[in-house]
């Protein structure tokens, strides 16, 4: 493994990612990211280019989960200095917020005049409501696609019930579950 | 420009990054106990407006503190803002991910990943309930859910489509019914 020295390892079908792949790359992330950058940045990294495998960008996403900072993002610094380095990691956080922050100024700007419209308010609910089919969806496909062991799908339930059903603080939720995930991840390996 | 304002803005927000587990929404209560309660930079009302304009756009949620720093003080407010929200956990995610390449053959770190897997997993499908929870008031809003979230499934095409068909299907019901 040459992940040491951070940069340089090839992308899921074997292709180098440049610096200019990582920002347009995450450019499009952030550009698209309505409702949570994570479907999107799973739709562009593995469907549409093919830079990780469904089971490496799991991994990332869950190491981003237990880091302070949104998920994305940490996964957007792990991402870039995996085929980069520190230039790409500065790429790949740039491209990410810079059509955000342009956007949600202009947004702030003029929203005092058009929130009370019905329809703009109708058009936001509907986009908010296929947001989070977005999301639920995503979460189905990566299921699908990595096939977990039958203990694996015992601790995505578990978490799914503690944060989706019963709202628990996530910090308790994630020191308890990942060591439970990590013993069954050890037991279901020597089986 | 106000000196103090943007040190204490830098100072709140790097703070809060380094302890912001779960992403920007965690911390929303802190957030907003800050910038209303203790710094009084902002009345209850145009926080909320804030968190509303936030979530309306596209990006990481952290474009909120942008937001609130743009409002503050301007372009530099925005800079300060986002760099103290950014520059912190980033860091941290940067230092991790170079001690999980250095260690990425040893099986514990392996075991670590293909733990971090299934709990991944459960608090996305997590967050979209929740986001459904806060999203949805009325049949066709949860019908619009259901079916993006069969079309993702099902389909390997851009999402948008199924985004934009959700936005005018709920402008179209809110006119004809």
């Amino acid at each position: 493994m040459d992940g040491h020295t951070g940069g340089l390892q090839r992308g899921a079908g074997g292709q180098v990612v440049s610096k200019s792949d990582l920002f347009f790359g995450f450019l499009k992330i952030g550009m698209l990211g309505f409702g949570g950058i994570a479907p999107w940045a799973r739709h562009v990294i593995i469907e549409e280019r093919r830079w990780l495998t469904e089971k490496e960008f799991a991994a990332i996403l869950g190491v981003g989960q237990i880091l302070p900072g949104p998920n994305t993002m940490n996964a957007a610094v792990m991402i870039g200095d995996r085929f980069q380095g520190v230039a790409g990691v500065l790429l790949c956080l740039l491209g990410q917020m810079l059509v955000p922050l342009f956007i949600v100024t202009a947004l702030g700007a003029i929203y005092g005049r058009y929130a009370n419209i019905p329809w703009v308010s109708a058009a936001v609910v509907g986009a908010a409501a296929g947001a989070a089919g977005l999301v639920m969806g995503t979460g189905l496909k990566m299921a699908r696609k990595i096939k977990p062991a039958p203990l694996a799908i015992l601790v995505t339930v578990a978490a799914f019930f503690a944060e989706g059903i019963m709202e628990w603080p996530l910090v308790p939720v994630v020191l308890v579950l990942v060591p439970l995930s990590v013993i069954a991840a050890a037991m279901e390996r020597r089986v | 420009m106000n000196t103090t304002l943007l040190i204490q803005l830098a100072r709140v927000f790097s703070v809060l990054s380094l302890v912001s587990i779960g992403g920007v929404n965690a911390t929303l209560p802190e957030t907003r106990r800050q910038v209303v309660e203790v710094h009084g930079w902002m009345t209850n009302a145009s926080f909320a407006d804030v968190f509303a304009i936030s979530h309306a756009a596209p990006g990481p949620n952290i474009i909120m503190v942008s937001l609130i720093g743009w409002q503050l003080s301007g372009l530099v407010g925005l800079l300060v803002a986002t760099l103290a929200i950014m520059a912190p956990s980033c860091m941290l995610a940067f230092v991790v991910s170079r001690v999980l390449g250095r260690w990425s053959d040893h099986p514990r770190i392996a075991l670590l990943k293909a733990g971090l897997v299934p709990v991944a997993l459960g608090l996305i499908l997590a967050s979209g309930v929740s986001m459904m929870r806060a999203a949805n008031q009325d049949m066709i809003a949860v019908a619009i859910s259901l079916l993006t979230a069969g079309f993702v499934v099902t389909s390997a095409r851009n999402p948008l489509w199924a985004l934009t068909a959700g936005m005018l299907v709920n402008v179209a019901a809110w006119r004809f019914f």
